[in-house]
């Protein structure tokens, strides 16, 4: 019998090897069939029809959710599946705000691509007659609802890999859109800006926030001096955008470009990563020896901290209390460095080149400021500095290389692999051994912390003492790894999260790729520029050295704490609502108590339904306000309740009637009648 | 039997029956089920009890049930049985279909919204007692036009018939208050 394991497409036999779909299986042979809505890395979805082919006996068929059976006859490009295809299209692009010279994604577009692509000429369906208005909440993304196909990629990004589920599809029919709960603007609800959502958007419907006019305003004034720095990941993936393959490091042209846009000075956020490596490593030491506040998080990814401040109140304090790189940056610039130039915070404008769009967020919280002004002024993406390079007409290809300025330009390996996921826990081991024993280590190289598994592991003994490390990338396995560290299930001294799948590498602002191969090619950019460094480890830095002698005295010191370091805010998920319990005819207290995700599992319900019997017994429901509330931003000891202004934690549902009868019974005989 | 709960809860005070509905929600929660596939009827029995869905109570589902508020208020707007808005005690439903509007629906909804005192695009009236519709074709052309209160259809109307059967309305609700 000749009943291989075998299909036919386009008239060329293809043998069947494990590929869940059609589409996996022509991809292997070299056609690329147009998506819209399959991403290898998200569940399928199978909703926008872009894929079809024709299957002989069974007609047309959604390649990316149809599993080859042996002996398919599969066509990819019959006048059926054209037309069809012209057909998905045409719909999408009846129904789209065609703006595409204004677009953000003009140029980068997949809806645009395909059109093109498949040679739609007219669209047969009319016009998109509604406008939604746009979200430019957001400090680091701008949404277009007029401008989404309804791929769900964003939906699941956000709830799959990040864990969070800011996005979902609301209402129905021809009213259906993508939108964060109660259709609330990004800036309201828990989204960590990580921009994970608009790298994966095939249109111009969720962007990053487009900054590059107040760039072009500073370069302009005269009355500044306008510096710059760029994180280590962007010199691994800018090339790309000028043609360049995935990985190579271009670190000479982009200081060359950057020069010749018109920066006074152009720096190297790896040297404050190389700072970052000596705070956090001497910080765990500490904590390693005291046995407190274990494991220790790393804080280097804004998307991250945000997230624990909304979703971990309960580590909040295992957070390292260092800034990020780009945040030490700006803050010795201000504090120190511009006194050495004579000038004020003010007078010096910086501007970071980040591979994150969340760093756009970091960069304007309200403490992260000298003397009122903010540490970094301006945050661009590695997509923003490109537009601008080419606003400028350079021909980055040909530019000459030119190296960094001091004294933020010198750096080491360890700087710069901050870029990769695992970087940072490798840089931390590199240092943490030689400062507890005063014995450098051999060998530099933690292979077990690199690579793209959902979570990394090592174990390492420093001085007798074995030292636990874990490495997370992507938030759902941040989310994942948080759980079993409540439920005992894992237990770490050390750990490394970034946002991003790949990390920074694989950030939102980097030049839109949807593969992981590209990913792949940028890490191993980061590790070769690694190799290639005179130094390996952040402690032999000898302009980090020179901070200390003449900013910052020592590790840890009152100084560092000063210029480096930061603390942490519970967020709640929501902003804006209560559940209104009690309304008092001539109320004289107003009692809140949380019913936000913590509280509410540690029996704030409990709390409140005993509160509402006190007050019935007591007969004061005319007197008092009682109202449930989502998180008083004091997580970490709930239940937590709020009588008038007073905030008090714990408060059990053993514990209430006290509280009831001290803070609101005594409130209220001192209101009198 | 419905209508009698409505009015018995009114007829406590406004504190107590905030207060009420909330437990009746945890009552709801647990008893079907803190899981992703009890979603859906814990959102139908909250909504008998509230007549709407409040955004701060499907937050709070939200949050007993472990799932994001983005999904929970996804599925709470796909279902054409889940209001987000607060209706009245009284849904009045004016047919816009062809036949009624040709026989003069129009009249008819002007009518009703001076009656009640509703201006603007608001639907509901703020004290919650009128929630005003239009609708496309209720199915009873032959006596357009068609007014429909909570369940009941009324036909032929003209801006003076549907005066009378508001009257009858609030003279109902006196006299239970
Ligand atoms: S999203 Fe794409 S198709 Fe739409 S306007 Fe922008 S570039 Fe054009
Ligand atoms: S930026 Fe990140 S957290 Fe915010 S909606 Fe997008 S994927 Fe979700
Ligand atoms: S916003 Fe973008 S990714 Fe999300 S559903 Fe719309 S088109 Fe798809
Ligand atoms: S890519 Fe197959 S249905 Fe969208
Ligand atoms: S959940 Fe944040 S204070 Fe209650
Ligand atoms: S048009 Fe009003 S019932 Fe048919």
């Amino acid at each position: 019998m000749e009943q291989k394991n075998t299909v036919l497409i386009d008239g060329q036999v293809v043998e069947i090897n494990g590929e869940k779909n059609i589409l996996e299986l022509t991809r292997k042979i070299g056609i690329d069939i147009p998506t819209f809505c399959y991403h290898s890395e998200l569940s399928l979805y199978g909703a926008c029809r872009m894929c079809v082919v024709e299957v002989e006996g069974r007609g047309i068929m959604a390649s990316c959710s149809t599993p080859p059976t042996p002996g398919m006859k599969i066509l990819t490009n019959s006048p059926r599946v054209q037309r069809v295809r012209r057909t998905v299209l045409e719909l999408l692009l009846a129904n789209h705000d065609r703006e595409c010279t204004t677009c953000d994604r003009n140029g980068s577009c997949k809806l645009q691509d395909l059109s093109n692509r498949f040679g739609v000429k007219k669209i047969r369906f009319g016009e998109r007659d509604v406008k939604l208005p746009l979200d430019h909440s957001s400090r680091s993304l701008v949404r277009d609802p007029n401008k989404c196909i309804l791929c769900g990629d964003c939906v699941r990004m956000c709830s799959e890999v990040q864990g969070i589920g800011v996005l979902d599809f609301a209402g129905r029919g021809s009213q259906t859109v993508v939108a964060p709960a109660f259709n609330k603007n990004l800036a309201e609800v828990e989204c960590v800006n990580c921009g994970q959502c608009a790298a994966v958007c095939p249109t111009g419907a969720i962007v990053v926030k487009d900054e590059t006019d107040r760039a072009w305003a500073a370069l302009n004034d005269p009355t500044k001096t306008v510096v710059v720095q760029v994180a280590p990941a962007v010199r691994v993936a800018l090339g790309e955008e000028f043609g360049l393959p995935a990985g190579e490091i271009v670190t000479g042209k982009l200081v060359a470009a950057l020069k010749r846009l018109g920066f006074d000075k152009v720096f190297d956020t790896s040297i404050t990563a190389d700072l970052t490596v000596i705070e956090e490593t001497n910080e765990f030491i500490k904590r390693l020896q005291s046995g407190e506040r274990l494991p220790q998080f790393t804080s280097c990814c804004p998307g991250w901290v945000k997230f624990a401040e909304h979703n971990g109140a309960d580590f909040l304090n295992n957070l390292s209390s260092c800034r990020s790189p780009q945040q030490m940056f700006g803050s010795l610039v201000k504090k120190h460095w511009a006194k050495d130039l004579g000038k004020k915070p003010d007078e010096i404008f910086v501007v970071s080149i980040m591979p994150c769009t969340a760093k756009k967020y970091e960069a304007a919280l309200s403490n992260m400021t000298t003397e009122g002004v903010a540490d970094v002024d301006l945050v661009l993406t590695t997509q923003e500095l490109a537009r601008m390079i080419r606003e400028a007409g350079l021909v980055f290809d040909q530019l000459d290389v030119e190296s960094f300025d001091t004294p933020f330009g010198f750096t080491t390996g360890a700087g710069v692999i901050f870029g990769a996921t695992g970087g940072v826990a490798e840089a931390v081991l590199r240092a943490a051994h030689e400062f507890v024993t005063g014995q450098p280590i051999e060998q530099v190289n933690f292979e077990a912390v690199r690579g793209f598994a959902d979570r990394k592991e090592a174990t390492v003994e420093i001085d007798g003492q074995e030292i636990k490390v874990a490495v997370v990338h992507g938030l759902g396995n941040a989310k994942k790894l948080l759980e079993e560290i409540r439920e005992g299930k894992a237990d770490y001294h050390i750990i490394e999260v970034m946002a991003c799948p790949g990390g920074c590498i694989g950030g939102a602002g980097q030049p839109i790729s949807p593969d992981r191969e590209t990913k792949k090619q940028r890490a191993k950019g980061i590790y070769n520029a690694d190799k290639l460094s005179q130094l390996r480890k952040a402690q032999d830095n000898p302009m980090v050295a020179k901070f200390y002698e003449r900013w910052l005295k020592e590790p840890n010191s009152a100084e560092a704490h000063e210029a480096l370091h930061t603390t942490y805010s519970n967020r709640g998920r929501i902003t804006g609502e209560e559940i209104q319990l009690i309304a008092g005819e001539q109320p004289k207290v107003d009692i809140a108590v949380c019913v936000g995700t913590c509280c509410y599992l540690d029996g704030s319900y409990d709390t409140l339904q005993k509160l509402m019997k006190l007050t019935e017994t007591e007969q004061v429901q005319d007197r008092i306000n009682l109202h449930a509330t989502f998180c008083l931003e004091q997580c970490e000891k709930g239940p937590v309740i709020k009588v008038d202004d007073e905030i008090i934690n714990a408060v059990t549902p053993e514990t209430v009637e006290k509280v009831f009868k001290e803070k609101i019974l005594k409130k209220l005989a001192a209101a009198g009648e | 039997m419905k209508q009698e709960g409505i009015i018995e809860a009114q007829q406590e005070d406004r504190g107590t029956t905030h207060q009420r509905k909330f437990e009746k929600v945890n009552e709801i929660i647990g008893r079907l089920g803190r899981s992703r596939s009890a979603l859906v009827p814990i959102l139908q029995e909250v909504q008998e009890e509230y007549r709407y869905l409040p955004e701060e109570i499907l937050t709070y589902i939200a949050t007993a049930l472990g799932l994001s508020p983005a999904s929970v208020y996804g599925v709470a707007t796909f279902y054409a049985q889940f209001s987000l808005e607060a209706k009245g005690k009284y849904v009045i439903k004016i047919c816009d279909g062809t036949a009624c509007h040709v026989r003069g629906s129009n009249p008819v909804l002007e009518a009703i919204k001076k009656r009640v005192n509703l201006q603007g695009n608001k639907s509901t009236t703020d004290d919650l007692r009128y929630t005003v519709e239009t609708v496309s074709c209720l199915g009873a052309c032959g006596l357009a036009p068609v007014v429909m209160i909570n369940d009941k259809i009324y036909g032929q109307m003209t801006p003076e018939a549907i005066n009378i059967i508001i009257d009858e309305l609030e003279k109902e609700d006196a006299a239970d208050e």
